[in-house]
């Protein structure tokens, strides 16, 4: 421990923490000192080129900026001398001029500058507000991003955007080019925003001073009148937002001060939320009109139902909803009926849902997105270490010297958290990145592994081999806390480098060398996603990183562990709470008598004693007749299936299916029944991130029309089907929640209310949650980690001479899920609007086919049309095309099979052929 | 609000590397490094390669050396000898910089260049440029890296036209000329332990030898200081003199080159420097064919026991202040940092750093030889030791002069440079470049040295002293002074980036508002982040304090 640094402040003694600025200090004892470039915010590093900030330290020449100056032991500051104040008052006036202010109470968006001691204070007098069609001096406006207003008249040069987009989210576009007078901010080559490579996180409008940079919407003129503190509705990274609301419309989100997020957002989460005002919203309930049949290629112009459905009151359509489950119900028992919750929802719904489905319909079948997301993942988790979740939140790669990502896009689908991965590889962390298309993290990685895809067993049993036959693991961590060792180093010893080189399609030496990296780490963690997941053999490929990392004893301390990360932004808490057929809340087993015992006793009623069908298998049965009705609630398998030409016949071949969304989604196609429900920002409840991490949402916004509270429309069912449900709210729900999931014991909802993030588990409302978890054992009968060797095995569909090339499939950065959102958000449609399949330019060249033309894409399940994009990043023999596009939807495409544990489909691998369109 | 720029649908976003250019530029590069602060140094293959920086070729480089373009194109746009075009269809024009700094404007620059615009034939771009460090010899011209001075229009039309733009070879004393004449003596005898450090320091610290770059920090102090950081250290020499008048390091760089690279070699042993990197000006290409001979030859025969990188500068004035200098050599742009933390605590790459000017390292080998106490045995008017004067403007022979400290400018002018130029009478003096400040006749026999001229409102920094007569116009030559700091301010600081410009546009407009440019002095002196913005005031506070009547 550093001692304290003894100074004197304006005549005061303070004493300064090891690392404390004076400007700090001084802030924390309560005097003002003025700042533009400095943004006291974490991630931001002070640059103190402003010099809105400067003291005087007796004894020096010049004056110092107070954001970047240390105190020492005995220096006497003066924060506001003559000659400070002079040198703050002439750098208003000089920024002042050049940068004029907004007009008082004009723009939403001003930030430090009308703060504590800011511009007005110095007498800095704003200027009109340039019109949008040009700036001061002749600047043009840049408005070339959908999102975002750049207005350069208004830029004082304090670089605050250049560190937010290089230091703080490590995207890497914002530069300061040119020099002196000429200084001026630029994206790329000076290229207009919307031109240039920025992925519109928006973090340089967040840290603009001036609203040089600043959102089109408050560009515009659009005050809010309110914010509310919330969630963004996006993905499993969890990020804290304010929602800042006009006319009853959100008009701006910013990051706030999340654990997960720290401030950052992405363009999803801040330019993506107006698809909640979307025209195409559902108002009122919609009942199928007599004599429309249904057809599995139907198609529905969302802003036009009326030419399958008409409106219906809540009572009709609710009485419709659940009669139709009832009638079936009773005529076939539960098993003839299913339910799809939703990742999207929040704890409190997905809690309820269960219980209805458990109770009202008599059946376990149910299930939810997880079954197409890591299932495979959990599956492995639960067998090896006992536990599903992550081990470690995702920030903790801040603490490791090595990192590995595997089989996961983050920068594009955890936006968020990559910023932290960027961030800890700038901190001297090394990265090592598999995966078989190269991405943006690879800038940032010492390894970067491009493997033949599929190969991921063999790429990993290598390593392992190399780690067991050199001695590298942790012989301790072995004895002590795992078990199978023997096995699977005798396992093993087929897989040299040497041999799997050619399979995997990376070099022996390669092989070796990250191996020896990992293995010689200190503090080692992995990543994975939907690459490793999503194949048949996705169980596998995830027993084989719990096994490197249980190899190494990478698992329990900081900056260690296994964070598989998850996609939608509940579905850890939706898993959690049970929206899965073989467990109840907090995974505990169906099967098993005792608990069987204890939720029949909770729920007074018996329960289906065998473990209900998954997502996949849910579809067959309904072909095959032997599901019958379905409940399905935000989730839109009718794009998210695999092979959907056969999912869609099993929808249409519903007798009854009741859908509760925000709009007619392609599922909702085949619906008898259409329940308005609500979104996100519209409602109060408990979403757990990929972290563990249990945060509240809170409702900003009342539903639109006749829509409903999705906890209500499912209590209203459930009271249809014989439940005597007297639920009076989110506050309810989450009680009895409490009472069955011992993991939230310590997470009260008032805790909620006051903290708004607590990480489970969590012993005791006093207690913080625990972020890194098994340190101390595994939640196993043995309390040790088990070694689950795994065999090197093909995809199931392996290219042959009809379909010649690997079809993969994913997301893009802007788009979430099957788009029913962001397809809607007006900034993330125009940066993405239409269907594309991504090929490497010589894959283009050997088909004869320009980027920009119409291709087909065909697969033995379907085909469809699309543009073809160059993508370099690409190899040769692998296609990308994402799935979030209805008219070109890819898992028209994708292979149904399943892998044989988690029950997931190969999404990631399938045969294709690329043909132009003439 | 009006469209969004729709992004084609049919490639990923953003500029994208096409493949021809990649393959140029992977091919160009060849075998180097992709290290992060070789960037500068492969921004100037690309432009010696192809006569300019095509954005295809820039997009390439980030692409094989793994940066971000902001980051490529950012660097490449703050150096003045880098030219960044959208469109390299046409061939790239030959440049040709004639000099416009205060000394060659005297010995008639802005005529040469008006002469030099009106008949240049296609192809060749005429462009002002600050001092190139040829003052004595004004006006001063570089045809590409051919640099020439005195200049007249006909001869570098004639270069120009025949595209010759490489610097010619110049005779100096080789390795091995200097070795017959002692050389390298005192270097072997530190290597093989005869010397030590600290003896080597305490005469250094001993002999008054204080930091010849401009600031005067005391040489020995600097070099324990270093040396009692933990390690690993490194040796930063500063070649990138650029203060309008200064070209004494060209000059012991021409004449004796091994004697400043016996120095650093000394420096770099006596505070254990696990590498050597120079930093020299763009402005002297033909001092960097020489480096690099000479440096292969001290590696070759096993001297130079130690890395020794030369950088090249690209035409940055502000990178002559040590930390930009550093930031420059990281390959970045040239921002003076913060002090402290000081150089010899964290500097190059974040580690303990000494910087040293190269005339001060030319001197240690003299000193050690003769003792601590030859230096102090020079010095006139009360003053000890020994100054470099370069000397331009209205004199008779002008040059660099070896004199002794405290010397007043009078008896510089008389003893050392015959005298006033025929016709001219001594009417004001620059006594340190252009930061210095301007002196009147009237103080011509004030001592020149470290710390005698601050009362006056100046400072002697390099010692370039610029001598102006009664024949020339103050106004004008502050208006030439204050377009040079707003040219060459880094940006980075508000007091600096925007006081130097409006101060420029003031003068020129002959507005000398006593009470704005005072402010702007005060903000200057007192908040910008170095020296640049500091010092550049002085142009017009000097005037204001000592030519009332040529300013009013």
């Amino acid at each position: 421990m550093t001692k304290p640094v003894s100074f004197t402040l304006d005549g005061q003694p303070v004493a300064a923490s090891p690392g404390e600025t004076i400007w700090e200090v001084a802030r924390r004892v309560g005097v003002a000192i003025p700042h533009l470039c400095h943004r006291p915010e974490p991630g931001y590093r002070a640059d103190g080129n402003c010099r809105a900030c400067v003291v005087e330290v007796e004894g020096e020449r010049t004056l110092s900026a107070s954001c970047v100056r240390m105190p020492k032991d005995g220096m006497v500051v003066h924060t506001a001398s003559a000659r400070a104040e002079k040198s703050r008052g002439m750098v208003f006036e000089m920024l002042g001029l050049e940068a004029p202010l907004p007009p008082a109470g004009e723009g939403g968006a001003q930030r430090s500058w009308e703060g504590e001691g800011g511009a007005m204070a110095y007498g800095a007098r704003p200027s009109p507000r340039p019109s949008p069609a040009s700036g001061r001096g002749g600047t043009d406006i840049d408005l070339s991003h959908p999102a975002i207003a750049v207005d350069l008249s208004r830029c004082i040069q304090c670089g605050l955007c250049v560190r937010a987009c290089r230091e703080v989210q490590g995207n890497d576009v914002i530069g300061m080019a040119f020099r002196g007078r000429d200084e001026r901010i630029v994206f790329d080559f000076a290229d207009p925003m919307g031109a240039s490579t920025c992925v519109g996180c928006g973090e340089c409008v967040q840290a603009c001073p001036t609203d040089a940079l600043m959102e089109k919407t408050l560009a515009a003129g659009i005050e809010p009148d309110r914010s509310v503190d919330s969630l963004c509705p996006y993905c499993g990274v969890g990020c804290q937002v304010i929602y800042h609301i006009a006319d009853e419309r959100i008009v701006a989100v910013d990051g706030r001060d999340g654990p997960a997020n720290h401030n950052r957002l992405c363009v999803k989460g801040r330019f993506g939320m107006d698809y909640v005002h979307h025209p195409h919203r559902l108002t009122v309930p919609l009942v199928r009109k007599d004599g429309v049949s249904k057809r599995a290629d139907d198609v529905i112009d969302p802003a036009n139902p009326w030419t399958h459905f008409r409106e219906a009151s809540w009572d009709e359509a609710l009485d419709l909803a659940a009669g139709g489950l009832r009638r079936i119900r009773d005529a076939h028992g539960g098993a003839a009926l299913a339910g799809f919750g939703s990742a999207k929802g929040s704890n409190e719904e997905a809690f309820l849902f269960q219980k209805l489905v458990r109770t009202g319909f008599g059946t376990n079948n149910v299930d939810h997105c997880t079954r197409l997301c890591h299932a495979s993942s959990v599956a492995a988790l639960i067998e090896t270490i006992g536990s599903g979740a992550v081990t470690a939140p995702f920030i903790e790669c801040l603490n490791s010297d090595v990192i590995v990502v595997i089989g996961s896009n983050p920068t594009v689908n955890h936006p968020v958290a990559a910023t932290y991965i960027k961030n800890a590889v700038r901190c001297g962390a090394k990265l090592v990145v598999m995966d078989p298309r190269g991405t943006a993290l690879a800038r940032y990685a010492t390894h970067m592994l491009r493997f033949r895809p599929g190969t991921d067993v063999a790429l990993l049993n290598a390593l392992m081999h190399v780690i067991v036959t050199e001695g590298l693991y942790d012989r301790d961590y072995v004895a002590a806390r795992t078990e199978g060792f023997d096995a699977l180093a005798v396992h093993l010893a087929d897989y040299a480098p040497e041999r799997m080189a050619p399979i995997c399609g990376i070099d022996a030496d390669t092989l070796r060398q990250v191996a020896r990296l990992y293995g010689g780490a200190k503090a080692a963690l992995i990543f994975w996603g939907m690459g490793i997941s999503q194949h048949t053999h996705g169980t596998d490929n995830a027993r084989c990183l719990i096994s490197l990392a249980l190899l190494c004893g990478q698992i329990g301390r900081p900056g260690a562990g296994l964070h598989p990360l998850r996609g939608q932004n509940n579905v850890q808490g939706a898993s959690d709470a049970g929206l899965i057929p073989m467990v109840y809340p907090d995974y505990r087993p169906v099967e098993d008598a005792e608990v069987r015992r204890f939720y029949e006793e909770l729920w007074g009623q018996p329960l289906d004693p065998r473990n209900g069908l998954t997502v996949v298998e849910i579809m067959h049965a309904a072909i095959a007749g032997r599901i019958k009705g379905m409940y399905i609630m935000g989730e839109n398998p009718a794009m998210s299936d695999p092979d959907l030409s056969h999912a869609r016949e099993g929808f249409a071949a519903l007798e009854h299916l009741v859908v509760q969304d925000l709009f007619l989604t392609e599922t909702a196609f085949h619906a008898d029944v259409v329940l308005p429900a609500s979104a996100f920002p519209e409602k109060t409840g408990t979403f757990t991130n990929t972290d563990r991490r249990v945060q509240l949402a809170r409702q900003a916004l009342q539903p639109p029309g006749a829509a409903r509270q999705d906890w209500w429309i499912i209590q209203e069912i459930g009271r249809r089907l014989g439940q005597d449900w007297g639920y009076g709210g989110v506050a309810d729900i989450y009680r009895e929640m409490r009472r069955c999931m011992p993991s939230l014991q310590g997470i009260g909802w008032e805790r909620l209310q006051r903290e708004g993030a607590v990480t489970y588990p969590c012993e005791a409302e006093d207690a913080p949650g625990r972020e890194i978890i098994f340190g101390d054992g595994f939640p196993t009968p043995s309390g040790r980690g088990k070694f689950v060797p795994a065999a090197f095995l093909p995809p199931n569909e392996s290219p042959d001479a009809a379909f010649p090339l690997v079809l993969t499939t994913g997301r893009l950065l802007e788009h979430w899920h099957t788009g029913a959102m962001t397809r809607r958000a007006a900034a993330l449609n125009a940066i993405e609007p239409e269907p594309a399949c991504h090929l490497s330019p010589r894959r283009l060249d050997a088909l004869g086919i320009t980027a920009g033309a119409k291709i087909r894409v065909s697969t033995r399940r379907g085909s469809i049309a699309l543009t073809a994009r160059v993508d370099p990043r690409l190899p040769d023999e692998l296609i990308f095309i994402p799935f979030c596009f209805a008219e070109a939807a890819a898992n028209l495409l994708t292979n149904p099979a399943l892998d044989p544990f988690g029950k997931i489909p190969e999404f990631k691998y399938c045969a294709a052929r690329v043909e132009a369109v003439a | 609000m009006s469209e969004s720029f729709r992004r084609p649908p049919h490639q990923p976003k953003g500029r994208q590397t096409d493949p021809g250019s990649r393959a140029e530029v992977a091919a160009l590069l060849d075998a180097r490094s992709l290290r992060r602060d070789l960037l500068i140094e492969h921004l100037h293959a690309i432009q010696d390669r192809w006569g300019r920086l095509a954005t295809r070729h820039l997009a390439a480089l980030a692409e094989l050396m793994r940066l971000p373009m902001a980051e490529v194109y950012e660097v490449a746009t703050f150096y003045a000898h880098f030219d960044v075009v959208e469109d390299d269809a046409e061939p790239a024009p030959v440049t040709v910089r004639v000099c416009d700094s205060l000394s060659c404007c005297l010995a008639g620059g802005n005529q040469l260049r008006r002469q030099l615009t009106a008949s240049a034939p296609d192809g060749v771009r005429i462009v002002g440029a600050p001092c190139m460090g040829r003052c004595d010899h004004g006006p001063a011209v570089m045809v590409g890296r051919n640099a020439i001075a005195p200049a007249t229009a006909e001869n570098i039309l004639a270069l120009a036209t025949e595209a010759r733009t490489e610097a010619a070879p110049f005779p100096y004393p080789n390795l091995v000329s200097y070795s017959l004449q002692g050389g390298y003596q005192l270097l072997r005898a530190c290597l093989d332990g005869r010397r030590s450090p600290d003896e080597v320091i305490r005469i250094l610290t001993q002999s008054g030898l204080r930091g010849l770059g401009g600031a005067g920090f005391p040489t020995g102090q600097k070099w324990r200081a270093v040396r009692s950081q933990p390690g690993p250290r490194l040796l930063a020499v500063n070649a990138d003199e650029g203060e309008p008048g200064t070209f004494k390091d060209r000059f012991y760089l021409e004449t004796e080159p091994h004697r400043f690279l016996e120095g650093m070699l000394i420096a770099a042993w006596a505070v254990e420097a696990e590498a050597i990197y120079i930093y020299l000006r763009d402005e002297y290409p033909h001092l960097q064919a020489m480096l690099r001979k000479e440096i292969d030859a001290l590696q070759g025969c096993g001297l130079a026991d130690r890395p020794i990188h030369l950088h090249r500068g690209a035409g940055a004035y502000v990178c002559g202040e040590e930390s930009a200098m550093l930031e420059s050599i990281e390959g970045k742009r040239g921002l003076p940092r913060h002090r402290p933390p000081y150089v010899a605590e964290k500097g190059l790459f974040g580690r303990p750093t000494l910087v040293n000017n190269v005339e001060t390292l030319y001197w240690v080998r003299e000193i050690v030889e003769r003792g601590p106490d030859w230096l102090r045995s020079h010095g006139r008017n009360g003053r000890q030791g020994l100054r470099s004067f370069s000397v331009s403007g209205r004199v008779r022979d002008p040059g660099v002069k070896l004199a002794p400290a405290g010397i007043t400018v009078r008896e510089l002018i008389d003893e050392f440079c015959g005298g006033m130029a025929e016709d001219h009478t001594l009417a004001a003096y620059l006594p340190g470049g252009a930061s210095g400040g301007f002196l009147p006749a009237s103080l011509a026999d004030v001592p020149l040295d470290f710390g005698t001229i601050e009362a006056h409102g100046g400072f002697i920094g390099s010692a370039a002293i610029i001598v102006l007569s009664d024949k020339d116009d103050l106004r004008a030559a502050a208006v030439n002074l204050a377009r040079f700091f707003a040219d060459e301010s880094c940006g980075q600081c508000t007091p600096c980036r925007v006081g130097s410009a409006r101060a420029a546009a003031m003068l020129a407009e002959g507005d000398w508002d006593e009470r704005r440019l005072a402010d702007l002095t005060q903000v200057m002196r007192d908040a910008s982040i170095c020296g640049l913005g500091q010092a550049a005031p002085n142009v017009w506070a000097s005037l204001f304090r000592h030519f009332p009547e040529a300013v009013r």
